[in-house]
């Protein structure tokens, strides 16, 4: 699903550039439960960015489904992200003034869908998330978990073949930790490659591979014995 | 090419940021609501000016006498002259350009100089020829104006101003064929006349008394002299061009010097309606440039407000962007929203000032002003929402390049 080889990632700024990425070379299964640890400023955030196609990488060759990655035009990589990945952020990043279901349905709006088709499908999206009775709400009016499923309903709703989550629960209390993570278990569990970038451990474990980061370079890639021996 | 469900995107964008809508819209809505109202301002100036002299000819000119200015065969300088019934004559056989001739003589408002039973008042005596209607048309609320069998036949007949009838008739009552006394002589009524123009030869003609001329030179002893000529030019003559022989011609007949440039005076209409014009055309154009100056600068208003709230909105554009907006549905949003805000805008604008206009102009009604029925024609209104909609395009444009720019990176980076 993903192919990453001798990926090199600078960030140049007015005095000093900064050499986050050196040389990463990966590869992920289709269905793939993946975590990535490692210190802050190690370059989680970037590799992940890199992956959705946020960002774009210096030198090496990126993979999505086969299909090379590599200078994209902004349109290609629009087209790209609505339809083969779901983004999930530590902040939610729900737009403020729309309601649940308006939040949910805006990536098939992207894909023109009629309003009334992508409002249904949002609906059941939001139902699954047990949510329903939340649709007209406003995310202020929301809690901090409640706003995260309804961020996982918005990047699941168009069905993509890969979701990445940046710290998904870093602003999450242990309780709602455990019920975003099993969602994101049924939800790897139906088939979606899922990659989580996380410093909690107990997340990590709940993966079957961990990807440890170091300085800009893996680490070590660990299959987790738990999920091992199921 | 119209997107309902765009629309409705941007609907909710606009209808859900409220304040932010209508502190950006204001400065448009404003800037239309001043166009209007100066438009409609000008409109009514313009009108009021033009009733001014609504029922004169355009192609008509007035003469008459001043003292000459300078000696000539033989007489001295600041001689009194009048012109008299033979000038008539000379001027009839010579000029052929000359359409319709209209000589006046007046006698003054003298204390209660007509009565008619208990009923007194002072007007304005006037001697007037038929002509006198086909260049100053008098509208007549009774009756009929002076014919030339009233001329010929010396007959002692009149026609009053409105005001006359009412002060010196019970309302209601039908004054044709009723006597009324001019200086103790007695005059039939024969019409009774409304002036629509602001402009009087001779005195307000709503408090006139107009006699025959004929009659009245015969009855007050003024023998053959004329204070006063109105006359209009043939059809397809310039009327400053029958003027300029008239003149000539008069000061031949009267032994003027050539030369006397003060000796006739007058004017014509011609002059006035040109008058007119320009200072229409100069109000008009003055207005135009002030209030699209002002929506102007309603746009740059939309446009800094509009540059302002997309750095605000950089975090939600970030977020439409990584769901899969590609720059060009960014640049459209923007510049669609800043069509959208200005239109409604412009429209309100548009509709306040209607609103205020007509109750201007209920309130101005009646008014004999220079200000007249503040109206503004339905051209002016789509031509300014056509504007409306080109300046809705230009303010969105530097917003909307600045949004295209926005990476969803830069935006959904956590702080
Ligand atoms: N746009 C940028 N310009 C310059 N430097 C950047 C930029 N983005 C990230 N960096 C730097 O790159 C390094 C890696 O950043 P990154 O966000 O990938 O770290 P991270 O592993 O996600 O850390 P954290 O756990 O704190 O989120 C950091 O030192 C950061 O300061
Ligand atoms: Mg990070």
């Amino acid at each position: 699903m993903i192919k990453l080889s001798g990926i090199n990632k600078t960030y140049y700024t007015e005095a000093t550039s900064l050499h986050v990425l050196k040389g990463i070379d990966l590869h992920i299964e289709p269905g793939d439960y993946v975590s990535i640890m490692g210190a802050s400023g190690s370059g989680k955030s970037t590799l992940l960015n890199i992956l959705g196609m946020l960002d774009n990488y210096d030198t090496g060759d990126y993979y999505l489904n086969n299909i090379l990655m590599k200078d994209l035009s902004e349109r290609q990589a629009a087209k790209y992200r609505n339809e083969m990945i779901g983004f999930v952020f530590q902040s939610f990043n729900l737009i403020n003034f729309k309601n649940a279901l308006e939040n949910v349905a805006l990536p098939l709006y992207y894909r023109k869908i009629s309003r009334k088709k992508r409002n249904i499908i949002a609906m059941e999206y939001l139902d699954k998330m047990g949510l329903k009775d939340w649709a007209y709400h406003l995310p202020s009016e929301m809690s901090g978990g409640q706003k995260q499923r309804v961020a996982i309903a918005r990047a699941i709703i168009s069905g993509p073949k890969v979701l990445l989550a940046d710290e998904p629960t870093g602003a999450l209390d242990s309780k709602t930790t455990e019920e975003v993570m099993q969602l994101l278990t049924e939800l790897n569990k139906s088939g979606i490659t899922t990659i989580i970038v996380t410093h909690e451990k107990s997340v990590a474990e709940a993966t079957k591979k961990v990807i440890h980061i170091k300085d800009g370079m893996i680490e070590t890639i660990e299959s987790n014995s738990k999920h091992l021996n199921s | 090419m119209f997107d309902l469900d765009k629309f409705q995107e941007i609907w909710i964008t606009i209808t859900h940021n409220k304040s932010r809508s209508v502190m950006t819209a204001f400065g448009i809505f404003w800037g239309m609501f001043m166009l209007v109202a100066m438009v409609g301002a000008g409109v009514a100036l313009e009108r009021g000016i033009s009733s001014q002299i609504e029922g004169f000819a355009t192609n008509s000119c007035f003469i008459w006498t001043n003292p000459t200015s300078m000696p000539y065969k033989g007489f001295r300088k600041g001689r009194f002259w009048n012109m008299e019934n033979k000038d008539l004559q000379i001027l009839k056989s010579t000029i052929p350009e000359i359409q319709y001739m209209a000589p006046m003589i007046f006698a003054g408002n003298t204390n209660n100089n007509v009565t008619r039973n208990d009923k007194a008042g002072s007007y304005h005596i006037k001697g007037n020829f038929p002509a006198y209607n086909q260049i100053d048309n008098q509208k007549l609320i009774f009756g009929r104006y002076i014919n030339d069998v009233d001329i010929a036949e010396k007959r002692k007949v009149c026609v009053i101003g409105e005001r006359v009838y009412e002060v010196l008739f019970p309302h209601g009552e039908n004054p044709i064929g009723k006597s009324i006394q001019v200086k103790s002589i007695y005059f039939q009524v024969i019409g009774v006349t409304r002036s629509n123009a602001n402009i009087n030869i001779g005195g307000d003609s709503m408090e006139s008394v107009v006699l025959p001329f004929s009659t009245m030179q015969q009855v007050f002893n003024m023998g053959n002299s004329i204070h006063f000529m109105a006359m209009t030019a043939q059809p397809g003559v310039k009327v400053s061009e029958v003027e300029k022989k008239v003149y000539a011609a008069l000061k031949t007949a009267n032994n003027i010097s050539p030369d006397d440039s003060t000796a006739v005076g007058g004017m014509n209409m011609e002059d006035q309606f040109t008058m007119f014009l320009y200072l229409g055309i100069g109000i008009a154009s003055l207005i135009w440039i002030v209030g699209l100056g002002t929506l102007l600068a309603g746009a740059v208003g939309v446009s800094n407000i509009m540059l302002v709230t997309v750095r605000e909105r950089t975090r939600e554009i970030g977020i439409r962007r990584a769901l899969g907006a590609t720059p060009r549905v960014i640049v459209s949003q923007i510049l669609t929203e800043s069509v959208v805000l200005t239109l409604m805008a412009g429209t309100a604008g548009l509709m306040f000032g209607v609103g205020i206009l007509s109750l201007a102009g209920k309130l101005l009604e009646n008014s004999t002003g220079i200000i007249k029925d503040p109206q503004i024609g339905f051209g002016v209104g789509a031509g300014a929402l056509l504007i409306l909609l080109i300046i809705g395009t230009l303010a969105g444009f530097i917003p909307a390049n600045r949004a295209m720019k926005i990476k969803p990176i830069e935006a959904i980076r956590e702080e």
